[in-house]
């Protein structure tokens, strides 16, 4: 096992590559809709999206799930429709999952 | 919110054009187009153009964006041990596994170099991959322009560096609510690498005694996020045909695509079909 404080500069350069990749992706995409005058058509798409992306995340994460976390979901969605409070509509979702989890598995 | 009125009438087009001539005859339209679902997609692109003239970015913002996000920074916390526990087993060491964490902060791909790590290092391979991964990232940002469009390119490149999933989530809701606070991404970004480092340190210290997250059900976090933000970001039946074809191009690209490609695919299949359908 290596020194927990050591730093291999090799590695610290593959990491910091890794960085730079990472930046390029984080800002490169408000980059270029900064620097591309878009028409009304093109803004039109942009605006839908936030949501599109939060489906297409969400769509193959719940997907891959199973019942528990379908039903999970079910409660995060009801309580967030409900109190509109995110603390408590996670709260809810993290209890639910591990609560289905444990009867499911039974 | 969207009372279900024909979307696409003649009047609505010829008001498109006169409103864009007119900014005052825009106002006016805005208000009466309100209950029609075209307008309520028109008025989102204009009321975009409000906001970022009452945007901010101040203390205040980072202030509401860091407590905002702390209780689900503690979630993603539960998967910064699990990157710790891998890092450390792919041989490295907790400084360097720390420094990862603080200076790349795209936690799926971290995981995934990590897993990719032997000696020697495939460095071209953990690249690409870590380039595949994080590019829906670009997307992301881009959904944030109207609303950074007013800040300096200091604030936004210097905000955009701490985005990760869950906290663009937990932005676009703030900015949506129209609350303008700018500088909410920077605080929840400092509390999602707070949290990220923090865990992964702890993770890498105690190797392989800590156990899986999904046994206290943090595993689930990340999908009680969006969950949450899309219940947000619903504007009614506008929102439908864009949500199904990101749904249906997400679902089947899962299957068929390796890697995080879908997120991209889906997003830009929702946009593309609404700039078909726009005028249409």
């Amino acid at each position: 096992m290596r020194e927990p404080l050591s730093l291999d500069p090799f590695v610290v350069a593959v990491i910091l590559a890794m960085a730079a990749v990472t930046v390029v992706t984080k800002v490169g995409g408000i980059w270029l809709v900064r620097h591309v005058e878009l028409s009304e058509r093109l803004e039109a798409g942009f605006s839908v999206l936030p949501g599109a992306i939060v489906i297409a995340v969400l769509g193959p994460e719940l997907a891959a799930g199973g019942p528990a976390e379908w039903g999970a979901g079910a409660v995060v969605l009801v309580v967030m429709w409900r109190t509109e409070s995110i603390l408590l509509a996670l709260c809810a979702g993290v209890a639910g999952v591990v609560l289905l989890r444990s009867i499911l598995s039974v | 919110m969207v009372d279900g009125t024909e979307r696409d009438g003649e009047p609505d087009a010829r008001a498109r054009t006169i409103e864009d001539r007119e900014p005052d005859a825009r106002a006016r339209g805005r208000n009466r187009d309100a209950r029609t679902a075209d307008a309520d997609r028109k008025r989102r692109v204009e009321s975009a153009g409000t906001d970022r003239e009452a945007i901010t970015f101040g203390r205040e913002g980072i202030r509401v964006g860091f407590l905002t996000t702390v209780p689900v920074a503690i979630g993603v916390g539960g998967y910064g041990v699990a990157f710790g526990v891998l890092a450390n087993r792919a041989g490295l060491s907790v400084a360097e596994a720390a420094l990862m964490s603080a200076t790349v902060l795209a936690g799926a791909s971290q995981i995934v170099a990590v897993e990719l790590w032997t000696d020697p290092i495939p460095v071209a391979a953990i690249l690409v991959t870590v380039f595949a991964i994080n590019l829906r990232y670009s997307l992301m940002g881009a959904a944030l322009q109207p609303w950074f469009r007013r800040l300096t390119p200091k604030q936004i490149y210097g905000s955009l560096f701490f985005m990760a999933d869950e906290n663009w989530a937990l932005t676009m809701r703030e900015l949506t609510s129209g609350s303008g606070r700018g500088a909410f991404l920077l605080g929840s970004g400092i509390a999602m690498w707070l949290f990220w480092v923090g865990s992964t340190i702890v993770g890498a210290i105690a190797g392989g005694v800590v156990g899986d997250p999904a046994r206290y059900g943090f595993d689930f976090v990340f999908a009680a996020v969006f969950v949450a933000l899309a219940v947000e970001l619903w504007e009614g039946r506008s929102s439908l045909v864009p949500w199904l074809v990101a749904l249906a191009v997400a679902v089947v690209a899962a299957e068929l695509v390796a890697g995080r490609w879908y997120i991209l695919l889906g997003g830009v299949a929702a946009a593309v079909v609404e700039v078909i359908r726009y005028d249409a």
